[in-house]
């Protein structure tokens, strides 16, 4: 309780909550788009074996996650050591064992782990079906057109978070990023890649 | 016994954590302390601030540490009120 009470003192000092949601949402949306373009590369090329397009969509998940884990651990904390030296400087003292000095080497974790989860989780929840269908469980729809579907859904329920944390109408707020997902489902089904 | 009842400290901080933040560490650091802070000057990056402790026993020691913990640091002890009533 204590850990993670200082925990939330430490994002608060250093506004990480903030550049986590961003964060998520970013590179959320890029993991849930980049499903949707997998899976109808799929559906357009021709029928594929649901653990075929498991295998290729989870693969992608993890490089998403390593690649979002690593970037923004890189550019986080060069942002933080950055923000600290100019305090210190300002201070004129070090700050290293003071909250500023945690928080510096402590935010940029977070977010890391963050921006690296983001995408993975929501690949995970849009790939189910195929999981499914690989555990030849009965499915009522096509295993690729569910997850299609999957996708489309948990690209509407970003669209409607990001509505609600700018305080917008999240009805058009998920539309529109349900347009983004149909624009590039529509791009992939006309290039028939 | 000799007893520290009133500490005013002269002390530079960051703008985060703000001022009640920093009166809120400095209070848990002792039962019954009260804690008063007032800006004096906010700079780009920095704030000054008056720092005024009182209790029944102030530890101006963890006074110290409390502030430094936050990232602030102590400039001057402007004013010590001591009771020796009780030697």
């Amino acid at each position: 309780m204590q850990l993670l009470r200082d925990i939330g003192f430490l994002l608060h000092l250093t506004r990480g909550q903030r550049i986590a949601r961003r964060y998520f949402v970013t590179n959320g949306f890029d993991g849930a788009l980049t499903m949707l373009g997998l899976v109808m590369g799929f559906h357009v090329s021709g029928p594929v074996p649901p653990d075929v397009a498991l295998g290729a969509c989870v693969g992608t998940a993890i490089a998403l996650g390593v690649s979002g884990l690593t970037s923004a651990y890189v550019s986080e904390s060069a942002e933080r050591r950055r923000a600290l030296d100019e305090l210190q400087a300002a201070m004129m003292a070090d700050l290293g064992d003071s909250a500023h000095g945690r928080a510096a080497r402590l935010v940029p974790i977070l977010i890391a782990l963050v921006n690296g989860a983001a995408p993975v989780l929501l690949s995970l929840v849009i790939i189910s079906p195929l999981w499914l269908a690989a555990l030849n469980v009965e499915l009522p729809l096509d295993p690729i057109a569910a997850t299609i579907g999957l996708a489309f859904v948990v690209l509407f329920l970003l669209g409607v978070f990001i509505g609600m944390v700018s305080r917008t109408f999240w009805l058009w707020a998920g539309l529109r990023t349900l347009l983004v997902a149909a624009g590039t489902a529509l791009l992939i089904f006309l290039l028939g890649v | 016994m000799v007893a520290v009842k009133r500490v005013v400290l002269d002390v530079l901080k960051p703008h985060s954590p703000d001022i009640h933040a920093l009166a809120r560490t400095v209070a848990e650091q002792g039962a019954g302390w009260r804690v008063r802070i007032t800006v004096d000057e906010v700079d780009e990056k920095t704030e000054s601030v008056v720092v005024t402790v009182e209790g029944d026993d102030v530890v101006l020691d963890r006074v110290v540490e409390a502030i430094g913990s936050l990232g602030g640091s102590v400039h001057s002890i402007d004013e010590v009120e001591v009771d020796g009533s009780g030697v």
